[in-house]
């Protein structure tokens, strides 16, 4: 079985369109480290938000199959055509869409999602920085990182079917904890496939997917004190072993 | 831009109620051959609105597709490949995706749609 990724060499590229770089290969990384999980998964349906160049949905494509439909989105005009070449590049398809996030696609695409791949804008910038033109739009993530990520998790969490899954990469300074928390009170449980720190960032490759128990515990969270506390326990504790992993990628 | 994706998209503009399915308006037309995988078709069939598959095929001149279809039709090889043909083969490389309330023009270049709003309609 081969375990082909996109190739640099064959990514196309643009002045206004992000290379990829540590945070694209470490999403990379987490897709290869969970492939055998993907296989079983049979998805039908993956959704990459954010394409930038393309090596993410391009990677996805070779190591799950042409057997799935692909579609990728970004709000960069010049990304997705930039994604098309790297695409066709690897005689892979997906079908590209220039737009926010999913927009256009949430009412008919709702719960039809099995795969979602996202690397965010994640930098803390100021506010004012989120969503302009060119290519800063591919890195600006507003106040702690969050403004982009706030956004794209309530679509995820609709287009997401029932057996779905989202990878989603985040900084520390984005507090994942927190969202891991948020997501569990949509009823996701979720979990670090890989964890890299290079020499200005810590970054994480987080998997969401629906959790029954997850689910029954965010209904009893309400009324429930010490089960919310006992759900954040033991997402601080996932987060407290990171240091000791530096630079290693730790297959959980 | 093949027509699963038509399938898959609405006018997303603010206020608008009956957004789909999108109108089409072809400059340029091209099919490109996928291969056949008979368990896809059967996994896609029930997320696809038929009635608007049907409707964007024959927009693109493709009228092999029956307005009504049973479900026991996807055991027959023949409904399979047209049905195959018309979602992944039929490309809309050039023109636009038009919203059926407003008549807002989504343009669709290098077979790519824009579905990116003007503020004012968001
Ligand atoms: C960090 S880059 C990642 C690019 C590529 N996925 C990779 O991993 O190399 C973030 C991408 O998200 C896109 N983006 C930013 N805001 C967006 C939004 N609201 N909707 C869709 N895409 C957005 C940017 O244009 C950029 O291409």
């Amino acid at each position: 079985m081969s375990s082909r990724i996109a190739q640099i060499r064959l990514v196309s590229s643009h002045p206004e369109v992000y290379e990829p770089c540590d945070d694209s290969f470490a999403l990379v990384d987490a897709l290869l480290a969970d492939r055998k999980n993907l296989l079983e998964h049979q998805p039908t349906l993956c959704l990459e938000l954010g394409c930038g160049s393309g090596y993410v949905i391009t990677s996805l494509a070779l190591i799950v199959g042409q057997e799935a439909h692909y579609i990728a989105t970004d709000i960069n005009p010049h990304a997705v055509r930039v994604a098309r070449e790297t695409l066709e590049a690897h005689g892979v398809h997906a079908e590209l869409i220039t737009t926010n996030i999913a927009s256009g696609l949430e009412k008919r695409l709702a719960g039809l999602v099995d795969v979602i791949v996202v690397n965010p804008p994640y930098v803390p910038t100021p506010e004012d920085e989120v969503g302009h033109e060119g290519i800063a739009s591919a890195w600006a993530g507003g106040e702690n990182g969050r403004s982009v990520i706030d956004k794209i998790l309530p679509v995820a969490d609709n287009l997401l079917s029932e057996k779905g899954w989202l990878y989603m990469v985040t900084l520390t300074e984005n507090n994942p904890s927190e969202i891991c928390l948020q997501m569990k009170e949509k009823g996701y449980a979720s979990r670090i496939i890989v964890q890299r720190l290079t020499e200005e960032e810590n970054l994480q490759i987080i998997k969401f997917w629906r959790d029954f128990d997850s689910q029954l515990e965010a209904k009893g969270m309400v009324a429930n004190k010490t089960v919310s506390s006992r759900v954040m326990e033991s997402l601080l504790s996932q987060f407290h072993i990171m240091p000791f992993l530096r630079g290693s990628n730790k297959q959980q | 831009m093949r027509l699963l994706t038509h399938n898959m998209l609405s006018s997303n503009i603010k206020g608008v109620t009956n957004g789909f399915p999108l109108r089409i308006e072809i400059e340029k037309v091209v099919e490109k051959q996928v291969d056949f995988n008979a368990d896809f078709l059967r996994n896609m069939f029930p997320k696809i609105e038929w009635k608007a598959l049907v409707g964007a095929a024959r927009t693109l001149g493709y009228v092999e597709l029956p307005e009504e279809v049973e479900p026991s039709r996807l055991d027959s090889e023949d409904f399979l490949r047209k049905f195959h043909h018309a979602l992944l083969e039929l490309h809309l490389e050039e023109g636009a995706l038009v919203c059926p309330e407003t008549g807002r023009r989504f343009p669709v270049s290098k077979g790519i749609p824009n579905m990116l709003l003007h503020e004012d309609e968001v």
